[in-house]
């Protein structure tokens, strides 16, 4: 009989494993890691992974699976994901450069001009240019086609007018990956162009965005009569939201493959905090409300990692990410809330101690992961536009809208 | 890496369904539930001959010698085609239970009356307070040998009505026991518990110093019902899943045809949003089940854990998926006429059966909490 559910790795994947995990071994890691808990700002954060992504870059592990040519490692999908399980399992600092890598420099590998491979996948690589990506507006969230910065074409340019927001990175950013309305005639997603900019091109002003955690991960970009060469469009002019789409595909795949090792970890450390804490007398661990939602949570992040696992197998095969990306994204975003909500309960009062709290317990992690994971249903495509996805394009029920 | 079944296993899969919907459409579902003891003997002795009913077991005793893998493809297609009957007690239960813990002899003789076809059987555990699990069992064994009688009641035994044979778990004078009962043996009463699943019944046994066949005791006994426990569960699971998938195909189905306000209801994002529910609850228990067969086929460490995992998520998302398919139907869900509640129903006692999800919940925090 054939093979079948072979949940194994390969002799090739375990090879690629071994060896990512003896560079890992060989890279200091453990300072990088105590350094990482150290940094309290986001701008030092951020320095401190992008020394990391250099790193990461000369020991040749970034961007595991871009084609060689282009200075990856020409990885496998399944073990781009096993990159990203190690690196995740072994609490390395996060690449710098993640939208560069994981979304932008894909986007231009597949619909990029040899020019354009050459003068921008290499930059993304090092972490010499910095990316973010300008999709979201004030006016167009979930209907994203309906953005309306425009792109107006002069000569050898286009000039840019227009305002975004829910940029991560916008802050530091080099270069953004922008979605444009170059034919305000045509239909919304016809008109659409995706347009490379550089950030220091003048008229771009970059604003922080507050969110509910206090922090500014995010930023609004102000776009006022920028100059950008026609040379910079990726892709057809008024084709971009074909671009677009093979972004927020890889987007879904990128963000999901690690997820269930952090979760694992995280749900461990709860278990953890459970011994000491007490309910009612005793260890909540002994409680039979908190066992009950704590035996919850890990039958769920094993679905998920199954369910991923599932996954792969099928974009191993076919190459692309389908819709099945939505499925997960709603779990895993679902489910995150869910678990931070039985973290709240099993800590009791102490679940809502902030970092600056010295009695908070793990740094205060757990007050803020209630208040981020508010954010899990939002970013990347909401959990409702996730479900509008697989709706119309898994189950073929017409479109709602 | 790669999860997914291989082409043969997918082949046995499609023509389990081809075969259930030749052999097996609704119309023939209800005919036999509504006989009293829900099953067809012509049905059986065909599903015997593709050698269903030996799928787990080795060639010595008439089986296919497959692993839990094939045997869930199979299951998932018995669920989506509600096959009314004692599959699940004759097979993966009292099958699985014989072939752990019988002799050679037993084995020879009710084993392979299990893997032709020619006996069902079924599995008594539970008592009065109901509880899934043997710790609490009080029904006695007294004598041994050709002496062995069993005295005391049990309660909630899947399908005893159509059983040949009984295995009985009881205590006596060497610790739990597992005895073998024949269907006319003397003092030995069944009595239907009218039950929720019309497709499969509940039976309330009565053992009046009944002559029983030693099976097990103490320590094998025990491992053999743990062992039932898996892969009964991981059977289960997987014939949940058939019911899901086809619930969520029903549902979907009519939101595509049924028009109000001029439009498929499957327009309306108040409808797609619980289709997309169902969608995720399917292939999350797909994930969870298929990995519980394999894990048991593999001997995984972690099979215990993936088939509570399977089993407790399985309880709440088939009877949730039931609960949006009838929301989706309006009206006609409501109706005798749908196929929805025989589904539901199904869900139901499904739920319930080995173990509900509180229980299994319980069995991972043991695993991973303490």
């Amino acid at each position: 009989m054939m093979p079948s559910l072979d949940l194994t790795l390969t002799a090739q994947q375990q090879k690629f494993r071994e060896d990512l995990r003896q560079w890992l071994a060989s890279s200091g890691l453990e300072s990088w890691r105590a350094e990482m808990a150290r940094k309290k700002t986001l701008e030092e954060r951020f320095a401190h992974s992008l020394t990391w992504q250099k790193n990461v870059f000369e020991g040749g592990w970034a961007g595991v699976a871009w084609p060689k040519e282009y200075g990856g490692r020409g990885a496998t999908l399944m073990e781009q994901a096993i990159f990203l399980e190690e690196m995740a399992r072994a609490q390395a600092p996060p690449l710098a450069n993640v939208i560069g890598i994981g979304l932008v420099g894909p986007t231009i590998i597949a619909c990029g001009t040899e020019e354009q491979k050459k003068r921008f996948l290499p930059g993304i690589l090092s972490g010499n240019e910095i990316w973010c990506q300008g999709f979201s507006e004030p006016g167009a969230g979930s209907d994203l086609a309906a953005l309306t910065t425009s792109a107006r074409r002069d000569g050898d340019y286009f000039v840019v007018n227009g305002h975004k927001v829910w940029t991560s990175f916008g802050w530091v950013a080099d270069w953004n990956a922008m979605l444009v309305r170059t034919d305000a005639e045509a239909a919304k997603h016809k008109g659409l162009t995706y347009l490379l900019i550089d950030m220091k091109s003048p008229g771009v002003k970059v604003r922080p965005l507050r969110q509910m955690t206090g922090e500014s991960e995010f930023t609004e970009v102000f776009f006022d009569d920028v100059r950008v060469p026609a040379a910079n469009v990726l892709g057809d002019v008024n084709d971009g939201w074909r671009v677009a789409i093979s972004t927020l595909m890889h987007e879904r795949n990128t963000l999901g493959a690690s997820l269930h090792i952090t979760f694992a970890r995280q749900f461990r450390q709860l278990v953890e905090r459970g011994r000491t804490v007490m309910k009612n007398g005793k260890p909540a661990l002994e409680d039979p409300v908190i066992r009950q939602k704590l035996a919850q949570c890990y039958a769920e992040i094993e679905i998920f990692r199954l369910t991923q696992m599932r996954a792969l197998t099928r974009v191993d095969k076919s190459g692309v990410p389908g819709p099945e990306g939505s499925i997960l994204k709603m779990f895993w975003s679902e489910y995150n809330q869910r678990f931070q909500q039985v973290a709240s309960e099993l800590l009791g009062p102490y679940a809502q101690l902030t970092e600056e709290c010295p009695d908070a317990p793990d740094g205060g992690q757990w007050a803020y992961g209630f208040l981020r994971t508010r954010g899990n249903t939002i970013e990347a495509g909401t959990s409702e536009i996730q479900r509008n996805i697989v709706a119309q394009f898994v189950l073929g029920l017409p479109k709602s809208y | 890496m790669r999860f997914e079944l291989s082409d043969t296993q997918q082949l046995l899969k499609s023509s389990a369904r081809k075969f259930l919907q030749k052999e097996c459409p609704m119309a023939e579902v209800r005919r036999i539930m509504e006989t009293p003891a829900p099953y067809d003997a012509n049905l059986w002795r065909q599903m015997a001959e593709q050698g269903w009913t030996g799928i787990l077991f080795a060639e010595d005793y008439g089986g296919m010698g497959l692993g839990m893998v094939e045997t869930a493809a199979m299951m998932e297609e018995m669920g989506r085609a509600l096959l009314p009957g004692p599959f699940l007690a004759t097979v993966p239960m009292a099958g699985v239970l014989l072939d752990t813990a019988g002799n050679e002899e037993l084995k020879k003789i009710y084993l392979s009356r299990i893997g032709s076809g020619e006996s069902r059987a079924a599995v008594a555990v539970q008592e009065e307070d109901a509880a899934w699990g043997w710790q609490q069992v009080q029904l006695s064994a007294s004598g041994g040998g050709d002496a062995l009688r069993l005295h005391g009641s049990k309660r909630f035994v899947q399908d005893a009505g159509v059983a040949d044979f009984l295995l009985v778990v009881a205590r006596g004078g060497r610790g739990l026991t597992l005895a073998l009962v024949e269907r006319a043996a003397e003092g030995l009463s069944v009595q239907p518990m009218a039950g929720i699943d019309l497709t499969r019944r509940l039976y309330s046994v009565q053992c009046n110093a009944t002559p029983a066949v030693l099976v097990a005791t103490g320590e094998a006994a025990e491992r053999a019902l743990e062992r039932m426990s898996l892969l009964a569960n991981a059977a289960l699971v997987a014939e949940m899943l058939g019911g899901m998938q086809r619930v969520l195909e029903i549902s979907v189905e009519y939101a595509k045809t049924r028009k109000q306000f001029g439009k498929p209801i499957g327009q309306f994002q108040a409808i797609q949003h619980k289709c997309a529910d169902m969608v995720l609850m399917v292939e999350a228990l797909r994930s969870a089940a298929y990995y519980a067969a394999y894990a048991i086929d593999h001997g995984l460490e972690e099979a215990q854990a993936a088939v509570s995992t399977a089993k407790s998520y399985a309880s709440e998302a088939y009877r949730e998926v039931g609960n949006h398919g009838i929301q989706i139907h309006g009206g006609m869900g409501f109706t005798w006429e749908s196929d929805l509640h025989l589904y539901y129903r199904r869900a139901k006692a499904s739920e319930i059966l080995l173990g509900d999800a509180a229980w299994h919940r319980e069995q991972i925090a043991r695993l991973v909490l303490d």
